[in-house]
């Protein structure tokens, strides 16, 4: 009964790879750290239900392989029937919710005041970052003034004094430990933001301006990606997320730039 | 009833009436099916190149060369060349493969016979579909011939990038529109498909089958019929809206202020978002358009070879219907992540798991059918077996992806490649080579040879769980989907060995397949004579000759007076009773 033996091995060797090692990258924030302990909830009991499923399906391919017995007559069982399409749609349905209030916090949390936001562009293949300066307002932008050569990329207007002070780079700097609104923007066509080590993923849409509240708690340099399809360099779309102990952070803010100069 | 008073025809004479434009659904039928074969080959090599480049990116091809002597100048391979071999290897599967051969293949050529037809509704609409279909397939495979190349947008072509034009980049030109008018012909032939398959079903079914004696590959086709109708209409109202887009300067899906490549558009007041969700309607029914048919086939299959009743035939069809009405309700789960309102995440989160359910009640019920069988493992039950195994491990993953809160990490990387390809992709295949293998008797007049057969599905088995397992591990490792390469990220190098993997175990299980090629056409010409019921099955498709004869059972249409799965009943003689049998 080889069928019987290869789906046990295919089984096993399935459920190992997936514990052989942890293939989650490291977590920096409280929701990156209550996202993989609800994955491994998820994972632990897809995986017992998979290899009870697999276990099951081998011992009844080796168990009734035909041996000249005769087959057993049964149309079924209503009750039975029930009692899985039950079991399983409670399961489900509790996985539904249980999961809820993480999706909830992720994108219904409020705006604060006091959260520091940063506007996050992505155009073909790159990304750019916008802080509104010490006076705390974004300046007026215009598509058509667009233009990377002359070092505006997000086509601030010059002739708005709010977007004098406007700090644009092309890494997003945060500072560790405190929410951050990214405002999402495209001009192009769909980019996503993705940063693994945050586990959060959100696409930016032309025509749209997508708020996102994240906060990360360890400082480092995280990679990120571009998760969209948005062309043929979509795989070269990458930019780094650098988490800034506060005081470095507001330092760095505080340093004075000149119109145009690109932020490092 | 609407055609028994029409006289019995004769078979057209010639080879163009007979084999080519011919209106008999068995003829039709195999010509799908053939369609279908090249298709899933030129889509499975395109995988096979894309897998190569993917672990042997700097390597240069001759054949790369040959093939694309503009995109892999030198033989190297460029982005966008592998991303147009991305978008057709999606499109031809998803269209060509998946939803060709298990409906309008295997479905025309047994619908009619199982329910005692002489053919299908409506033949000459049925020969149109075919047709239309053929031309579609053509167009699409010209998108590559174009200048630019074919689309580099995916087979979900979202806008804007799919709309803006040859700005966005090689292949978003022409390719892209040829690759639009490709999928609108091909939801026109649907439709016409879908009309012709309830007629059949709903008109001509013989005396004595009431819906409830129909065998669940019947129902299958029932309820895709009916998923096609609604799903591929509006496919077609999106493909149109696109095309207008693209060419006649209208801003459906374009919003204000888009500057692509340096160059200000001139659109206003579109959404790329009206797109995503009618492309979702239809995307996410269609997932059960390649599916549904499958599990009709595996339900039989694991009957016959069992010698017992399919558990619960009831629950399983109430399960087809559910899925197949749920299935409109589910489209959000693509779009969590788009910018639609989060409020409307979590209730296609609840829609998405409920539809789990049905799901698990056909494992449940396969499961339950085996039970207490006495299983001869044909190579048509080995590959309904293996669909049971991989529709548990791909329909398992699905869990995850349906919460909101856990695709917020794992949409778009190979999680989701690993996913769909498990259920989607391989499941419905391993449906298929357990139709053909159980229906080739009786298509061709011959046996396939079992020894081959054996081979393939072992090796194939294997060759699917090393090439998609390892996907959902560099998947949870955050893997983005549809990059070119792995280079320009850190965090991808690691992820090496595990492609390399991948791709060695792809090209094997690619070139596996080649088992089955000889193995089909060998037994074609020289497999061992078919006898009318080779698997003693009770159906109305084993009353006839292996092949049966044209308009099947003519003036003498049978009476059906039993279910379709009478197995084993205590008290018989034989160990079946076919549907038309009298009782004694």
């Amino acid at each position: 009964m080889l069928l019987a033996g290869l789906v046990w091995v295919v089984a096993l060797l399935t459920a190992a790879s997936f514990v052989a090692r942890r293939w989650f990258p490291q977590a920096i924030s409280a929701h990156a750290a209550r996202f993989d302990s609800y994955f491994h909830v998820n994972l632990a009991v897809a995986g017992i239900v998979f290899l009870a499923a697999q276990f099951a399906l081998g011992i009844l391919i080796w168990r009734y392989r035909r041996r000249g017995q005769p087959a057993r007559y049964s149309e079924g069982d209503n009750r039975i029937e029930l009692l899985w399409t039950a079991a399983t749609g409670a399961l489900f349905l509790a996985a539904a919710i249980a999961s809820a209030r993480m999706w909830v916090d992720v994108h219904m949390a409020q705006p604060q005041p006091g959260d520091l936001r940063i506007e996050l562009a992505g155009k073909q293949f790159a990304w750019n970052v916008r802080y509104a300066g010490p006076d705390g307002r974004f300046g007026r932008t215009d598509p058509r003034l667009m233009n990377d050569a002359a070092g505006n990329p997000l086509g601030i207007d010059e002739k708005d004094p709010a977007g004098k002070d406007d700090i644009v780079g092309s890494v997003l700097r945060i500072p560790a430990g405190r929410p951050v609104v990214l405002l999402l923007h495209s001009h192009d066509v769909i980019h996503n933001f993705f940063v693994r080590e945050l586990r959060i993923k959100q696409d930016l849409v032309p025509g749209m301006e997508i708020p996102l509240r994240i906060q990360a708690d360890r400082p480092g340099e995280y990679e990120i990606a571009c998760a969209e399809l948005c062309g043929l360099g979509h795989h070269q779309m990458r930019s780094v997320l650098i988490v800034m102990p506060p005081a470095e952070f507001d330092q760095w803010m505080r340093t004075p730039r000149s119109w145009g100069e690109p932020a490092r | 009833m609407a055609s028994h008073t029409r006289e019995r025809t004769r078979q057209p004479h010639g080879f163009l009436r007979r084999y080519v434009f011919s209106t008999d659904h068995k003829v039709i039928g195999i010509q799908y099916i053939l369609l279908a074969i090249v298709a899933a080959l030129v889509g499975a090599g395109l995988s096979a190149l894309m897998r190569f480049h993917l672990s042997y990116p700097e390597a240069k091809v001759r054949l790369f060369e040959l093939l694309w002597p503009g995109a892999a100048s030198g033989g190297v391979m460029t982005p966008e060349l592998y991303l147009s071999l991305m978008t057709m290897h999606g499109t031809i599967m998803v269209f060509f493969v998946l939803t060709t051969a298990p409906q309008s293949g295997f479905g025309n050529f047994m619908l009619p016979l199982q329910i005692g037809a002489r053919d299908m509704a409506f033949p000459r609409l049925n020969m149109l579909s075919f047709w239309t279909t053929a031309l579609s397939f053509a167009v699409l495979c010209a998108a590559f011939f174009v200048e630019g190349g074919a689309p580099l947008s995916g087979w979900t072509a979202y806008p804007p990038l799919s709309a803006a034009g040859r700005i966005a980049g090689p292949g978003q030109g022409l390719g892209q529109t040829v690759w639009v008018l490709s999928i609108a012909l091909f939801s026109v032939a649907s439709l016409m498909s879908a009309i012709n398959f309830l007629a059949t079903v709903l008109d001509l079914r013989t005396d004595g089958m009431s819906l409830m004696r129909m065998p669940l590959t019947c129902w299958g086709w029932f309820v895709t019929a009916m998923i096609s109708l609604f799903a591929f209409a509006v496919l077609l109202a999106a493909g149109i809206l696109l095309l207008l887009d693209r060419e006649a300067g209208s801003s459906f899906f374009l919003p204000a202020g888009l500057v692509i490549n340096d160059q200000p558009l001139m659109n206003k007041g579109g959404s790329p978002l009206l797109f995503q969700h009618l492309f979702w309607f239809f995307g996410h029914p269609e997932v059960y358009i390649a599916i549904v048919p499958g599990m009709g086939v595996v339900s039989t299959v694991l009957s016959v070879f069992s010698r017992k009743p399919v558990f619960g035939y009831k629950a399983m069809v109430s399960a087809m219907a559910a899925i197949g009405l749920l299935g409109f309700l589910v489209w959000g789960h693509h779009m969590f992540i788009s910018g639609m309102n989060p409020y409307s995440a979590i209730a296609f989160s609840v829609v998405t798991l409920a539809i789990g359910a049905p799901s698990a009640i056909k494992t449940f019920n396969w499961l339950g059918t085996i039970w207490g069988g006495s299983l001869s493992l044909s190579t048509a039950m080995l590959f309904a077996l293996g669909f049971v195994s991989v529709f548990v491990s791909g329909g398992l993953t699905g869990i995850f992806l349906g919460q909101p809160a856990l695709d917020l990490y794992f949409h778009d990387t190979y999680f989701v490649v690993g996913h769909f390809h498990m259920i989607m992709g391989v499941a419905s295949v391993f449906a298929m080579f357990a139709a053909m293998f159980y229906w080739f008797p009786k298509m061709t007049g011959r046996m396939m040879n079992e020894t081959m057969g054996r081979f393939h599905f072992y090796l194939t088995f294997a060759g699917a769980y090393a090439i998609f397992i390892p996907m959902h591990l560099v998947g949870i490792a955050g893997n983005p989907r549809r990059y070119a390469d792995f280079a320009q990220f850190d965090f991808l190098r690691d992820m090496t060995p595990a492609h390399k993997f991948m791709t060695h175990a792809a090209l094997f299980t690619v070139l596996v397949q080649g088992i089955f090629i000889v193995n089909l056409i060998w037994s074609w010409r020289r497999g061992a004579k078919a006898p009318e019921n080779p698997w003693n099955a009770t159906t109305l498709e084993w009353a006839l000759p292996s092949p049966p004869p044209h308009e099947n059972f003519g003036e003498n249409a049978p009476e059906v007076r039993c279910g379709p799965y009478e197995y084993s009943r205590p008290g018989r003689q034989k160990d079946f009773r076919m549907q038309h049998e009298v009782e004694g």
